[in-house]
């Protein structure tokens, strides 16, 4: 695939209209300084000016809201008055306390950074490459794709991910739905549209099981209700007619409440045996080890150590930075960009033969090119990844509905469990599909110009005295 | 001054003004831990004890972000009894040691690695990968 680099005539005309166009860019930019999130290169969406970041896809969340919203409610308006009057006035307070909490977990859940991994640098990317290259050979080789190390005495592959340049760090996995590498992975939540990973996995838990409390609570009071006023000398139907939200809201509480609760009890035993979901459903550590230990290199081997290690660690910072402002000579998307956009001007082997008149000229389309909205979700180098990830979710629904995050309705359609296994193991076929990507994977030619590009683009020019 | 330079020379030039990376180490686990191992590149630059000093300084510091203490718990628990919001006006112990790290980092570029052409950028910066030791020696002007 990289055989195809060939040399190229450097169109002369793009040379002569770009230097205007350059210089507008550049007034441009120094007007309106940009920040992170604007050219951040995954598939996610930005509100507020960086400060809220969601996945692109999500369509369920509103959903998931107004299903809490609504049911919650109903149960206000309709059966808190019969049940105050009758029983305590704390059955609203204790109501109203849950639905608050609920609802501040999902959206910190939704919002929050899951802890995705900035991409490597050109630099970097470079640097990792020369590392596994030594042999010097010029042929091109891929990249290997594992890297072994020790963790706790224990022997556990690093992957290398081919969109973020990368070996992954341990427990780290790539979301095909929203682009990233997200830290300590657990899956990709429709219902809260956004992944679940280190940052907010404890935002997830404390909504997984607020929620099953405020289920619990709401059936268990429209059964209370409807119980004490058939009890008055009326029919189960005539009580019902009277109270026909309730129905509604018991048919939502029974289908939400054992899905919910299986939910819940799922990543109660994670958490307590501190495993992701991504690992548990590939069996990463359970199958392969016979002996009494789990073989989770980091487990801490106590149920309370791993409980509050997973959910009342420290919180790490967000590693992306979204409301930093990009410095005014940054090349690091741009290089990225260069290497996706230009591929006549991908460069021979002997780096020297077009280094110069490339750099010229993937500097100055760099400027042009960055702006009309390049990186914000929905560039089309993307799309592809997007159809193919939805389509691989349908053979994994052998899933039990607890794993995961399905919710069984009773009215609505079941949705598919997300399946983290199977996006890690179709990633790389949806790469190799995407010729995107092809042009992405570095070359020795093409990233050791990048390499100098970057080196003068960050250092800036000083003379020779 | 502006001069031209041959491809040959801006080549060699700019393979000299090369980054050292270094990477982290993951025997520990997931917590953040950078490998002290000398890279050979700086051999002529820098004391070896004197950057396995500073990339052990760093290690402490991150271990003392990320350590499980009755600290971090007390803070988890307030947090989540209030709905994560009191993030909102505080600001947590992680952050609290970033921003020592930074502090660390930029006396030690300004004592040490500065005055020998080196600089230490801060992990934070490249997603606590890696920490970045560039070497700004020789630059050159072009066109």
């Amino acid at each position: 695939m990289m055989k195809n680099c060939e040399y190229q005539q450097i169109d002369p005309r793009a040379l002569s209209v770009s230097p205007s166009s350059a210089q507008n860019h550049t007034e441009t930019k120094a007007q309106r300084p940009r920040r992170k999130w604007e050219v951040f290169p995954g598939k996610n969406r930005f509100f507020c000016d960086g400060r809220i970041i969601l996945a692109r896809q999500s369509g369920v969340l509103p959903l998931t809201l107004g299903l809490i919203v609504v049911t919650c409610g109903l149960f206000f308006a309709f059966d808190c008055p019969f049940l105050v009057e009758h029983l305590t006035v704390f059955i609203p307070v204790i109501g109203g306390v849950l639905f608050v909490f609920v609802v501040i977990s999902l959206l910190r859940t939704s919002f929050t950074d899951p802890g995705i991994l900035p991409r490597a640098t050109p630099d970097e990317a470079a640097d990792i490459e020369k590392q596994i290259d030594t042999s010097g050979s010029s042929t091109y080789r891929p990249p290997p794709r594992t890297k072994e190390i020790l963790i706790n005495q224990q022997v556990v592959k690093l992957k290398y991910c081919f969109t973020c340049k990368m070996f992954r760090p341990p427990r780290t996995s790539h979301c095909s739905l929203c682009d990233n590498c997200v830290e300590r992975f657990d899956h990709h939540c429709p219902w809260v549209g956004n992944c679940v990973g280190k940052r907010n996995y404890r935002f997830f838990y404390s909504f997984i099981i607020s929620l099953s409390f405020l289920t619990s609570f709401i059936f268990g009071c429209v059964i209370t209700h409807i119980t004490l006023r058939s009890q008055a000398g009326k029919s189960l139907v005539q009580a019902i007619q009277e109270s026909p939200a309730s129905v509604v809201e018991l048919v939502i509480c029974f289908f939400s409440v054992w899905s919910i609760l299986g939910l819940s009890g799922f990543h109660t035993y994670l958490v307590a045996s501190n495993l992701t979901t991504n690992e548990d459903i590939k069996g990463s550590w359970s199958s392969k080890r016979g002996a009494e230990e789990s073989g989770n290199p980091y487990s801490y081997n106590n149920i309370i150590t791993n409980c509050c290690a997973t959910l009342c660690g420290p919180m790490p910072p967000s590693l992306i930075d979204r409301r930093g402002f990009l410095p005014p000579d940054e090349a690091i998307p741009a290089a990225s960009a260069s290497e996706i956009e230009l591929p006549p001007f991908a460069a021979k082997n002997d780096a020297h033969m077009c280094t110069q008149s490339t750099k010229d000229v993937l500097e100055r389309m760099v400027h042009s090119s960055e702006f009309p909205g390049l990186c914000p979700p929905g560039t089309p180098k993307t799309s592809p990844l997007g159809l193919e990830a939805t389509s691989v979710s349908g053979p994994s629904t052998e899933t039990s509905p607890s794993t995961g995050c399905s919710r069984q309705l009773a009215h609505g359609p079941v949705v598919t469990p997300c399946p983290p296994f199977s996006r890690s193991s179709k990633r790389d076929s949806l790469h190799s599909i995407n010729p995107a990507f092809r042009l992405a994977s570095p070359s020795p030619s093409l990233s050791r110009t990048n390499l100098f590009l970057s080196e003068s683009a960050d250092v800036g020019f000083i003379p020779l005295t | 001054m502006a001069e031209t330079h041959s491809l040959q020379d801006m080549r060699q030039q700019a393979a000299i003004a090369a980054k050292v990376f270094i990477q982290r180490d993951y025997t520990n686990g997931t917590i953040c831990q950078f490998q002290t191992k000398f890279p050979s590149e700086l051999e002529t630059r820098i004391d070896k004890q004197q950057f396995e000093e500073t990339v052990r300084t760093l290690n402490n510091l991150y271990a003392e972000a990320e350590k499980l203490g009755s600290q971090s718990y007390i803070e988890g628990c307030l947090a989540c009894l209030t709905a994560y919001t009191v993030f909102l006006c505080m600001e947590t112990h992680y952050e609290k040691v970033l921003k020592k790290i930074a502090k660390y980092i930029q006396e030690q570029n300004d004592k040490i690695y500065a005055p020998r052409g080196l600089l230490l950028t801060d992990p934070i910066e490249r997603g606590l990968r890696v920490a970045v030791e560039f070497d700004r020696q020789i630059t050159v002007q072009s066109f």
